[in-house]
């Protein structure tokens, strides 16, 4: 039961009698990062209450899924994290492949990693343009970054058909091979990309002023990132060393040489950085890729796409999207549609401390905290 | 970053260093800004590019040589459900493997091409056109059979590479198709003839008239 209507902090601003002002933020604030609501109390302009309230952009993604064929919900997986579909397509696929017991042939492993890490690339390459954003250095920065991000969409699109919406993955590998040049084309961009980090990197490390709105703000320990169960560079930042493409060797992993960085104070600045460091581990892994992508087929003959009806059991599988753990849990019932379909999405979890990170700063740290723990709606309300 | 070396402002000078070479850079070259006067100017759109389905026929007639057959795959499986489809029948009620009504609602259909992954004939595919806009939903954003049907020439010109490949797919199809059925035919044929020579060879031999159910087949 709701309580009544009169009593939702609903209202704009209300001002009670021990001067605690009551703020609802959102869900239209241009820094909210799409329809998230926030009800904070303030002290002044220090935050001593905070509540998230989502849900505007809930679509019944989990109860549609299980009224739809096992193909059928793959584009709509692209919608959960509308960043990076690709990595949302690749824990939906694995799920059913271990569901079903299909292989994936050497060349779609490949070309998944070579898209899960330049999904990767972009993802936190719009992350730092909107987490500067948040800070109020809207432009520069935010621009920078989706010019280069762009590049990847190109690649992306030249691909898969769409920039955003990619629907690639099939269970059993992928739905098309590489039209001609592309890998060209991708190797001129992963080349490239280094020179966008080391400029961002002289435009914003040791910049004054993001030192100083971000260093000691929104501080994590990593013992709570663990116990509310926080995935991705979130935990990372908090000292952390759990990264699920080391821990479970998903795809083919274990053949790459790359580091975690780990951050140490678990504030925003670790969190910022960590999304720098990352990119460059995973520029290793495309320059990896791109040199070992070995030709073959690239769909399982055995798949269909039609009719699948996996043997009765249920299946958990994670990948480690650029926000943290995504997991998809599928039940089947020898039925075409599946049983049960859940997805763990890692921006619902790890906006669960929003209220610990936040509680003591500033008004104008909030957007800043929210910012970089860099949230998706599509993916927190699905 | 606590490094007493560093000088006060120096983080922002660097910075601005990085904002300066970039407002310069993006008057030369399209490294820095590679953004396009839409609509004056216009990026040309990879093969793969997808927006919306069509149906391909082949030869002059866009109604009749729709390669639609009025299966209903594409109806049934397609994710969001704006797929409308009447199959037409003949004066005694049967099939004749043609769709009466195609109906696609654009304003639902969310370009996933699973429409185009299933269907067996070949018949629809995805349209890179993407200005569709317009001020009511029904009357142009739902599309009927005769706005969706598109030459296989006009698909050659959007996808080279796909069309081609799809061109020597049925063709190799229709030849297995017909050489199926010339098997089949010849295997008659060959029936045939040793029934008749069965029959002929009982005539010569004159015995008493049984039913021989072979000579009468």
């Amino acid at each position: 039961m709701n309580p009544p209507v009169s009593d939702w902090p609903t209202r704009s601003a209300d001002l009670s009698d021990d001067g605690i002002l009551e703020i609802s933020m959102g869900p239209q604030h241009p820094s909210t990062h799409g329809v998230f609501r926030m009800n904070v109390k303030l002290d002044g302009e220090t935050v001593v209450w905070l509540k998230p309230v989502f849900g505007y952009l809930h679509r019944n993604h989990e109860k549609l899924a299980e009224k739809m064929s096992y193909l059928g919900s793959m584009p709509y997986t692209d919608r959960l994290d509308y960043f990076s579909s690709l990595s949302n397509n690749w824990a939906y696929a694995l799920s059913v492949e271990k569901l079903t017991g299909i292989e994936v042939p050497e060349r779609a492993e490949y070309l998944r990693v070579l898209l899960a890490e330049l999904t990767r690339l972009q993802n936190h390459s719009a992350f730092l343009g909107f987490l500067l954003g948040d800070m109020g250095a809207w432009g520069s920065a935010l621009m920078y970054a989706f010019r280069e991000r762009d590049l990847i969409l190109d690649l992306f699109e030249s691909l898969t058909g769409s920039r955003m919406m990619c629907n690639y993955m099939r269970f059993g590998g992928c739905r098309c091979d590489l039209p001609e040049g592309w890998l060209g084309q991708a190797r001129k961009v992963v080349d490239g990309f280094p020179a966008f980090l080391d400029e961002m990197e002289q435009l914003l490390v040791g910049n004054e002023i993001l030192v100083a709105r971000t260093q000691g703000v929104g501080v994590l320990a990593g013992a709570d990132a663990i116990n509310a169960g926080l995935t991705g560079p979130m935990l990372r930042a908090s000292g952390v060393d759990y990264d699920i493409r080391k821990v479970d060797h998903y795809g083919i992993y274990d053949r790459f040489d790359f580091r975690v960085p780990l951050g140490e104070h678990g504030d925003t600045y670790d969190r910022f950085m960590i999304r720098l460091l990352e990119m460059r581990e995973s520029l290793k892994i495309l320059d990896a890729v791109l040199r070992d992508l070995p030709e073959g087929p690239i769909l399982d003959p055995k798949s269909k796409s039609r009719g699948l009806r996996p043997p009765v059991g249920e299946a958990y599988t994670r990948v480690e999207a650029p926000k943290g753990e995504l997991g998809f849990y599928l039940i089947s019932d020898k039925s075409p549609e599946p049983y049960r379909y859940r997805v763990r999405p890692p921006s619902l979890i790890n906006l669960t401390l929003l209220e610990d990170m936040c509680l003591g700063s500033k008004i104008a740290d909030v957007m800043v905290i929210l910012g970089s723990i860099d949230i998706v709606l599509g993916e927190v309300d699905r | 970053m606590k490094n007493p070396l560093t000088l006060p402002g120096l983080g922002i000078l660097k910075g601005m260093a990085v904002t300066a070479r970039n407002l310069v850079g993006s008057y030369y070259g399209t490294k820095r800004l590679h953004t396009i006067s839409y609509p004056e100017e216009r990026l040309a759109l990879p093969e793969n590019s997808r927006n919306f389905p069509f149906l391909v026929y082949d030869g002059e007639d866009a109604d009749g040589g729709l390669r639609c057959t009025a299966c209903r795959i594409c109806e049934k499986e397609c994710p969001p459900q704006v797929i409308t489809i009447v199959p037409e029948r003949d004066e005694n009620g049967k099939l004749t493997k043609h769709p009466t009504v195609f109906d696609i609602d654009l304003n639902a259909c969310m370009s996933c091409q699973i429409c185009v992954e299933v269907c067996p004939f070949e018949s629809i595919k995805m349209d890179s056109a993407f200005e569709y806009s317009s001020f009511e939903h029904v009357e142009s954003l739902v599309l009927h059979k005769s706005d969706l049907a598109k030459p296989n020439s006009y698909y050659h010109d959007i996808k080279p590479t796909e069309a081609t490949a799809v061109d020597a797919n049925l063709e190799a199809e229709r030849q297995r198709k017909a050489e199926a059925a010339a098997k089949k035919e010849a295997a008659l044929q060959a029936k045939k003839a040793a029934a008749a020579a069965k029959s002929a060879a009982a005539d010569a031999e004159k015995t008493p008239p049984t039913p021989d159910t072979d000579a009468s087949d």
